[in-house]
C-alpha cells in the first residue's frame, strides 16, 4: 500500500461560454497534453490508469465511457468513469494508488455546456420519475427553495449573498481563464431579474465550456517526477438524502460529511487555523456561505456576516473563491471540482499569477453535484 | 508493504424478471437489504457504497446515481457511481475492492441495479443512443446488428458452426433451470430449439440472445480483519483487472477480444496465476450472446483461439466437468438486467466457492473462480478472480 499521493501536472483549457471552433474531444485532448507536459510525463508509456467524470445526458450519448480514452491516450488501458463531481475523480485516482496497483493516474473531466439545447430540462430530469417530476419542477426554483430555507434557518440576509457575487466576480478579472469577470457592486447584483425568489439571475453561475486533466503519482514517482508536488492530505464525499422530501433543507449536510471524513484524514482539528485558501462550490451565491458554515469555518449565519466583512477576500483571513469560483469561470458541469482543485494546486505551487495568495501551505476545494443531488466532495492539499 | 487483502462476505439478489412493479430504487434496496442478512450486518456497518448500473437512458432519470443512492443504502455515506458500459457488473466489485484496498474502509456494500423494462416499447432503443453523432448513429445501427458482425467475423476466422455455438445456450439455459432467481431457465432445451429460433439478425437467433431484464444484486466487501470476525468461509478476491479498447471499434479485429486478454493478465498477475486453464476452478465468462462465452473464453486464455466450443462438445464446461462455465446459467438463462447481470456472476463464485450453491453446487470444493464482463462498443473488458 502507498501511503502519500500528490497531484504532479494539470493541463487546463481555460473556459469560454462557447466553442464552437473545438468539440469536446479536442477540447481534453488540449487540456491532456497541457497536464502530461507538465508532469513530464508520457500517456501511452507512463500513465497506468485512467479516471473520467462524465453524465450521459451531459454528454447526450448513453454508455458515454465509451468516448473517453483516446482523447487521453487511455486506449486499451485500465480506464473506467465515475458519474460524480471532479473531485470525486481525483479520489477514485487517489485510492487507485493508494492500492499499491498503480503509481500514475490520470483524471480528466470536461464541460460542453454549450452543445446542450435544453439544459434546464435535462436537469430537471434527474427528479424522482415517480414522486417529484409530475410537479414539473424546474433546477432552479429547487434552488430558490433551498435558498429560502436557509436564509431564514440561519438569519443570512439577500445582500450576504449578493456580496458573494461581488467578490467572486470581481476576483475574476485577475484569472485569464474566467469569461465571467465583472466589477460590481451589491446594488448591482440585487436589481438584477429574479429566477425563483429570493435567487436572483445574478447570483447563478452562468455555464461555461472546458476541460481539465490532473495527473497523480504515488511518493515514489512524484518526488523524480517534480519539483513541487501537491500533496493530497485527505479526500471526502457523501450522499445525503436524494429524494426532495426528506432532506434537510437548510444545512449542506453531504459537505459536513465530507469534511469530517477529509479533516480526519488531514489530522485537522479547527479547520479556520488549518487552511490557508479554499476553493468552495459556488454555482449559487448562497451555496458558498452554506458551504463556508458546513465546512465548518464558522457557525451558522456567520459566513454572509463575514463575507460582507471582506474575511473571504484575496487579501484577508481566509481566501475563499479568488479564482472567481463558478459565478466567475463559468459553471462546468462535472468538471466543476476539478477547476475548484486547479485553483488549488495553482496556489499551491505559486503560479497563480496575479491573484497570488502570500503563504499558502494548504487549502481546500470543495464541491456539490448540483440541483437536485445532495452530494458533493471535499479535497484538502498541501504543498 | 503487500496490498490489503479484501473478501467478500455476503451476497444477494433480487429475482430477474421480464417486468418488476418494484421502482429502480426499491430493487437496489431489496438486494442489498437481502446482502446485509446474509452476513448478519447493518447499514450502521457499512462505510461506503458503489454502485453500478449502466445508461441512463433506461431508468431515463439524470444523475441517476445519485436517484438510486438512498435506495442503494448510500444515505449519510460516501458513495460513488462507477460507469463502464456493459462491463460495470464486474466492474463494480472491483470498485468496492479499491476502495478497501486504499486503506480508506473496511467495510463496503456494493449494489449493480438495472431496470430496463421501463424503456418504452423496447429496451433495444435506448442502444441507438450509444453510438458516435457524427460517425455512426446517421445509419441507425442496431446493437444486434453490430453483434451479428462480430459473430459472423469470429465463425468465419475459425470456421465455426452455428451448431457448435447453440451448444453453449442449450448448456447455460439448462443450468439456470436450477437457479431460483432465474428468467429462461429450461431444463429440456435442446440444440434444434436454438437452431430453430426467429432470426434477428443473421447469424443471430432469438435464443442466442439473453433476455431484456429487471433485477439487482449486492455483495458486501471487507477487510481482512473484519472478514475473518464475520465469517468462517470469507471468499477472497485475488485479482482484479479491466482494460477498455479504442472507441473506433470499426478499426479493431473482431475476432478477437484483445482488451479481454490484457484485462485477464492484470488479473492473473495480481492472483499470481501461471496456468489460467489449470487453476481456474470455474469460469463464469459474459453470455448476453451465446458466442461472447466462447470469444471471452479464448480473450482469458482459458481456451485456444478458435477453440472453445470443444469446452463445451468434451464436457469440460458442464457442470460437472473439469472446468465448469457459467454453472449459475449466465445471462442467457438467469437474465440480463445488465450491471446486475456482471455482478451475479460475483454472487455466484462467492456461492459455488463457499459450498452453498444447492441445486448448482460444482462437485470437487473448487477453490477458485473467474468472473468477467465485457462492454462498450465491443470495448472493455472487467475481470475479477476470487478464491478461497
Amino acid at each position: 500500500m502507498q501511503e502519500r499521493v500528490a497531484i504532479v501536472g494539470v493541463g487546463c483549457t481555460g473556459f469560454r461560454s462557447i466553442t464552437p471552433e473545438q468539440s469536446y474531444k479536442e477540447m481534453v485532448y488540449e487540456a491532456a497534453m497541457r497536464a502530461y507536459t507538465d508532469a513530464g510525463v508520457d500517456p501511452r508509456r507512463d500513465v497506468e490508469s485512467f479516471v473520467t467524470v462524465a453524465e450521459d445526458f451531459h454528454e447526450g450519448t448513453s454508455i458515454f465511457d465509451e468516448y473517453t480514452p483516446d482523447q487521453i491516450g487511455g486506449a486499451l488501458k485500465p480506464v473506467h468513469t465515475i458519474t460524480g463531481d471532479g473531485l470525486h475523480g481525483i479520489a477514485t485516482a487517489y485510492m487507485l494508488i493508494r492500492t499499491g496497483q498503480f503509481d500514475i493516474v490520470a483524471i480528466e473531466g470536461h464541460s460542453k455546456a454549450s452543445n446542450i439545447k435544453t439544459l434546464s430540462e435535462v436537469t430537471a430530469y434527474a427528479q424522482d420519475p415517480v414522486l417529484n417530476r409530475p410537479l414539473k419542477l424546474n433546477s432552479h426554483f429547487i434552488a430558490g427553495l433551498e435558498m429560502n430555507r436557509y436564509l431564514f434557518e440561519t438569519g443570512t440576509s439577500h445582500e450576504h449573498c449578493a456580496a458573494v457575487v461581488v467578490k467572486n466576480r470581481y476576483n475574476a478579472l485577475n484569472n485569464p481563464f474566467a469569461p465571467y469577470g465583472a466589477d460590481l457592486t451589491i446594488e448591482d447584483v440585487l436589481s438584477g431579474s429574479m429566477l425563483s425568489w429570493p435567487l436572483g439571475k445574478r447570483e447563478t453561475a452562468e455555464h461555461s465550456d472546458g476541460a481539465i486533466l490532473m495527473v497523480l503519482a504515488s511518493e515514489d514517482k512524484a518526488s523524480y517526477l517534480t519539483d513541487k508536488p501537491i500533496w493530497i492530505l485527505g479526500a471526502g464525499w457523501n450522499n445525503d438524502s436524494a429524494a426532495l422530501e426528506n432532506r434537510d433543507w437548510a444545512h449542506a449536510i453531504y459537505a459536513e460529511e465530507a469534511a469530517r471524513m477529509a479533516y480526519r484524514q488531514a489530522g485537522i482539528n479547527n479547520p479556520l487555523e488549518a487552511i490557508d485558501i479554499a476553493e468552495v462550490d459556488d454555482t449559487y451565491a448562497y451555496k458558498e456561505l452554506q458551504a463556508l458554515e458546513a465546512l465548518g469555518f464558522c457557525r451558522e449565519g456567520e459566513a454572509g456576516i463575514l463575507t460582507v466583512e471582506g474575511f473571504t477576500s484575496p487579501d484577508s483571513g481566509l481566501p475563499v473563491n479568488v479564482s472567481g469560483g463558478s459565478l466567475g469561470m463559468g459553471n462546468l458541469l462535472e468538471a466543476n471540482g476539478l477547476a475548484r482543485a486547479y485553483e488549488i494546486v495553482l496556489q499551491l505551487r505559486g503560479e497563480a499569477g496575479a491573484r497570488q495568495v502570500e503563504d499558502v501551505n494548504i487549502g481546500l476545494a470543495q464541491s456539490w453535484r448540483g440541483v437536485p443531488s445532495s452530494s458533493g466532495a471535499v479535497l484538502i492539499l498541501a504543498n | 508493504m503487500g496490498m490489503r487483502k479484501v473478501a467478500v462476505i455476503g451476497a444477494g439478489m433480487t429475482k430477474f424478471v421480464r417486468r418488476a412493479q418494484e421502482t429502480p430504487k426499491e430493487l437496489s434496496w431489496e438486494a442489498a437489504h437481502m446482502a446485509l442478512e446474509s452476513c448478519e450486518m447493518t447499514m450502521d456497518d457499512i462505510e461506503a457504497v458503489c454502485l453500478g448500473t449502466a445508461p441512463d437512458a433506461f431508468d431515463g432519470v439524470h444523475l441517476n446515481g445519485e436517484y438510486l443512492s438512498d435506495g442503494a443504502g448510500a444515505w449519510r455515506k460516501p458513495y460513488m457511481r462507477s460507469y463502464v458500459g456493459g462491463g460495470t457488473g464486474v466492474f463494480v466489485p472491483i470498485q468496492g475492492w479499491y476502495h478497501i484496498a486504499s486503506g480508506l474502509f473496511d467495510v463496503v456494500m456494493v449494489v449493480a441495479e438495472e431496470k430496463m423494462s421501463s424503456y418504452y416499447p423496447h429496451a433495444q432503443a435506448a442502444f441507438l443512443t450509444i453510438f458516435d453523432h457524427t460517425t455512426e448513429r446517421p445509419l441507425k445501427p442496431n446493437l444486434l446488428w453490430i453483434f451479428a458482425l462480430e459473430m459472423n467475423r469470429y465463425m468465419t476466422t475459425y470456421g465455426i458452426s452455428k451448431a457448435d455455438i447453440a451448444q453453449v445456450a442449450v448448456q447455460h439455459k439448462r443450468n439456470a433451470a436450477d437457479h431460483p432467481c432465474a428468467l429462461l431457465g429450461d431444463a429440456n432445451i435442446t440444440l434444434d430449439d436454438i437452431l430453430n429460433s426467429e432470426v434477428l439478425a443473421w447469424p443471430v437467433q432469438r435464443f442466442d440472445v439473453s433476455p431484456v431484464s429487471d433485477g439487482a444484486v449486492a455483495v458486501i466487501l471487507a477487510a481482512e480483519h473484519i472478514a475473518k470476525r464475520i465469517t468462517d468461509k470469507p471468499v477472497w478476491i485475488e485479482g482484479v483487472g479491466w482494460h477498455l479498447d479504442t472507441a473506433y471499434w470499426t478499426n479493431r479485429d473482431l475476432a478477437y477480444p484483445r482488451y479481454v486478454e490484457y484485462a485477464a493478465r492484470m488479473a492473473y498477475d495480481m492472483a499470481g496465476i501461471k496456468e489460467p486453464r489449470k487453476e481456474i476452478n470455474i469460469a463464469e465468462p459474459y453470455d448476453p450472446f451465446d458466442y461472447k462465452a466462447l470469444h471471452h473464453l479464448e480473450g482469458l486464455q482459458l481456451a485456444e483461439r478458435g477453440k472453445a466450443p470443444e469446452l463445451y462438445s468434451d464436457g469440460t464446461a458442464s457442470r460437472t466437468g473439469n472446468m465448469p462455465v457459467c454453472p449459475s446459467g449466465g445471462l442467457l438463462g438467469v437474465g440480463n438486467p445488465i450491471a446486475a447481470a456482471g455482478l451475479m456472476k460475483i454472487a455466484e463464485l462467492f456461492w459455488q466457492l463457499r459450498g452453498e450453491a444447492g441445486a448448482r453446487q460444482v462437485p470437487g470444493q473448487p477453490r477458485r473462480g473467474l468472473a468477467q464482463a465485457w462492454g462498450d462498443l465491443m470495448q472493455v473488458g472487467t475481470v475479477v478472480i476470487m478464491g478461497r
